[in-house]
């Protein structure tokens, strides 16, 4: 019994290695439908709004891929995972895109042999406690009780935080946002912890936000992103470019909303290369002249993307920082459509 | 006259193994067996391809580097620099513990639940029937989570405690405290310590042992050892003499007065736990995730050693009742003598499979946050180093080792109290 176990297991581990080999990118369009990896529900980033629908940031970055590709955003089948089973569910072919507020490390990347395609979000592990407690800043947390995901970057971060400061915590690891925040809210533990963007969107659904604070410190760099399998790079290009077109686009200020006239044509070369009306761009990428014009009209540009579910006029509130465009003295840069 | 033939000379010929019964089973077997060798061999061989065009060749090298994360519930020392080994370590002595003391409350509760069971009282043996029906009936995971639910929920949390007027206080005198992050109970200090040994040096399996519970336990076995000379002694002298003399005093004695006096001289006292900053210190932690992981494991396996307990019972024959009422037993005696011994036979076999289900069952602790070895090295471990083909090899084969082990252990008790017939 226990030896068919065993070969059970190595089936699936042969079977998964065999999917990750053939081409994405045929696949996809062979399937009709984009499989792409999101959490399992963090409101902003990716949940499910009342009637069933996947809203959200990064449920944004799939449906332009899934345009892109496709020509249609709502060709995607969205398959939530969890921090402990995301890396499994990509490099076993279960979905093609992972967009799932996943941290760019070098294990990562290196590693666990992925390929991130770019930045989305650049956040940075930060701590939620009840005002009630009045606590003002990370460094008086001795001897408190942290919620923390399991199977994350910000386990670590946290533990390398607490040793440096030389002060104690006690750790209860838990797996899913939702349960944290149960955990949380009926005080098992005082703290919550994980990306400060992670954590507004958590506060904005609590009951009373503003009984809530995010302390000061934010002890990590958190560098967000799509990510494919290591080895498919015309996949991997595919992602990455619809990306940087959302970036682009909003640089250039094409919108959702102007997109239908420029696409008409504009005196910017730039523009029309995106667009498509010049040069053979998505050609070079296996796909039609309009991909890049399908991703944006999928949910609007980069900027207004982060506007309607994370920016500042959502509950959820954050502002750009670091997340505004280079030219706005922020990291979001995408290299030139040439 | 009779003329003998020989026979026929017995000459091998390679058709002999199909169309000869002599051989063709084994040629069938033969066959079967090359069949799946192969079958493993090319499963193997694609696993080891593909993971190689994954450039994830099989390699363990992961187990010495530090682990990086913490483990809230720690038998042994431990911190996030240690090695993936320990924490694995740690995971698996969490697995343990929480397997043996399941294990030891699902059989009290379980063999009290089924003796009642079929106690007269109606009402009795129906809210036990009610419980088995309820427990059994439901998967395990659903029950562990109610359970964590309503610890979290219903119990106090520790700022409660706080203030002139506090919400909640603590029980039993002000020795244990129960809040919604877990039990803090009084633990045992000594003030003159003999301190610990320290085995394997810094390896990854090191351990320490204290001396105090060494010394507690060679004295305490002692004065067991003592006592089992007294009566021994008081039973010889019964049957030369037909007196036994009182062995009462002096028995209560050998137990108490040599271990109380250890324990007064290393200067035994309890570690009350007292609430300070975040939390209360000192004392005994049992975190919420035990106390959930382990009643709601206890409860379910209860269940079903319930049913395997009257089962047995069950069994014995009517006729050993009335045989031993016949020569005047009591009931307690009757069941205790003559329908226990014989119902064990019958309870033990199926009672292994429920421990072994016990111990798997507990591998559904992530979802509670326990850390035992699969939130440990299955877990944490698996996702940071993605590791998956030998971290999940590695579980399976502990898995394997605790199962086999507890079957063992349980097979000769099995042989111990089994029928033995001349």
């Amino acid at each position: 019994m226990k030896k068919s176990v065993v070969f059970g297991a190595l089936t699936v581990a042969g079977l998964a290695a065999g999917a990750a080999a053939a081409g994405t990118l045929d696949d996809v369009k062979a399937r009709g439908k984009l499989n792409c990896g999101v959490t399992t529900g963090l409101v902003g980033f990716a949940a499910p709004d009342a009637n069933g629908e996947w809203m959200g940031f990064d449920v944004g970055i799939c449906r332009a891929v899934a345009a892109a590709v496709l020509g249609d955003p709502k060709a995607v089948e969205f398959v939530p995972t969890t921090g402990k089973t995301r890396f499994t569910a990509l490099a076993s072919g279960e979905i093609d895109l992972l967009a799932r507020n996943t941290t760019w490390t070098f294990s990562r990347d290196v590693d666990l042999k992925f390929t991130f395609v770019g930045v989305n979000y650049y956040d940075g592990q930060g701590f939620m406690v009840p005002k009630e407690l009045g606590v003002s800043s990370a460094k008086e947390l001795d001897g408190a009780t942290v919620c923390i995901q399991t199977g994350t970057t910000t386990e670590l971060n946290l533990a390398d935080f607490f040793r440096s400061n030389n002060i104690s915590y006690e750790p209860v690891p838990i797996e899913t946002n939702a349960e944290a925040q149960q955990q949380y809210l009926a005080g098992a533990c005082d703290v919550y912890t994980t990306d400060a963007s992670g954590l507004a969107a958590t506060r904005a659904t609590f009951e009373d936000p503003s009984a809530h604070v995010l302390l000061p410190e934010i002890i990590s760099k958190e560098p967000l992103g799509p990510l494919v399998r290591h080895g498919d790079d015309n996949w991997g290009d595919v992602v990455r470019w619809s990306l940087n077109a959302l970036v682009t686009a909003e640089e250039l200020g094409v919108t959702s909303a102007n997109i239908g006239e420029m696409a008409a044509g504009t005196n910017n070369p730039e523009i029309n290369r995106l667009l498509g009306t010049e040069g053979s761009l998505g050609e070079m990428l296996g796909l039609d002249a309009g991909w890049a014009k399908n991703a944006i009209m999928a949910g609007g540009n980069y900027g207004e993307l982060f506007e309607g579910n994370i920016g500042e006029s959502t509950p959820i509130g954050l502002a750009r920082g670091l997340n505004a465009q280079w030219t706005d003295g922020g990291l979001i840069y995408s290299p030139p459509f040439r | 006259m009779t003329t003998l033939t020989d026979p026929p000379k017995a000459s091998f010929r390679l058709s002999m193994l199909i169309y000869d019964t002599r051989y063709r089973s084994l040629t069938i077997q033969a066959v079967a067996m090359i069949g799946f060798m192969l079958f493993a061999a090319w499963l193997i061989n694609n696993t080891m391809t593909n993971l190689e065009t994954l450039g994830k060749t099989p390699q363990f090298g992961f187990l010495l580097e530090p682990a990086g994360y913490d483990i809230n519930q720690r038998l042994l020392d431990y911190n996030s620099q240690d090695t993936h080994m320990r924490a694995s370590l740690l995971g698996l002595l969490n697995t343990l513990l929480v397997a043996v003391m399941g294990c030891i409350t699902a059989t009290i509760i379980g063999v009290l639940v089924g003796v009642l069971r079929l106690s007269k009282n109606w009402i009795v043996a129906k809210i036990m029937t009610v419980y088995v029906e309820m427990f059994r009936n439901v998967p395990v995971l659903l029950w562990i989570v109610l359970a964590m639910a309503i610890l979290i929920e219903s119990l106090p949390a520790p700022r409660a405690f706080r203030g002139e007027n506090p919400e909640a206080t603590m029980n039993l005198f002000d020795t244990v405290a129960v809040t919604n992050r877990g039990i803090y109970v009084p633990e045992p200090l000594f003030s003159n310590s003999l301190g610990n040994i320290h085995l394997l040096g810094q390896s990854s399996l090191r351990f320490d042992v204290s001396v105090d519970l060494i010394a507690i336990l060679i004295v305490f076995g002692l004065s067991i050892f003592g006592i089992t000379k007294m009566n021994a002694r008081a039973k010889r002298i019964q049957e030369a003499t037909g007196d036994r003399p009182n062995t009462l005093w002096a028995n209560l004695g050998l137990f108490f007065v040599p271990t109380g006096i250890l324990l007064a001289l290393l200067g035994f006292h309890l570690g009350y736990p007292e609430l300070k900053g975040f939390n209360f210190k000192g004392g005994t932690h049992m975190r919420n995730s035990l106390i959930a992981l382990w009643l709601a494991l206890s409860l379910y396996t209860a269940a079903f050693i319930a049913e395997i307990v009257r089962g047995g019972i069950l069994a014995v024959s009517h006729g050993q009742t009335e045989a031993a009422e016949a020569l005047g037993m009591r009931p307690g005696r009757t069941m205790r003598l003559v329908i226990l011994p014989q119902a064990l036979r019958v309870i033990i076999p199926p009672m292994i499979s429920n421990y072994l289900n016990l111990t798997k069952n507990s591998s559904l602790a992530i979802a509670v946050g326990y850390m035992d070895i699969t939130g440990t090295l299955g877990g944490i471990t698996m996702n940071q180093t993605g590791r998956e083909l030998e971290t999940v090899l590695m579980l399976m084969l502990c898995y394997l080792v605790i199962s086999l082990s507890i079957s063992m252990v349980m097979n000769w008790y099995n042989n111990r109290v089994k029928l033995v017939e001349r």
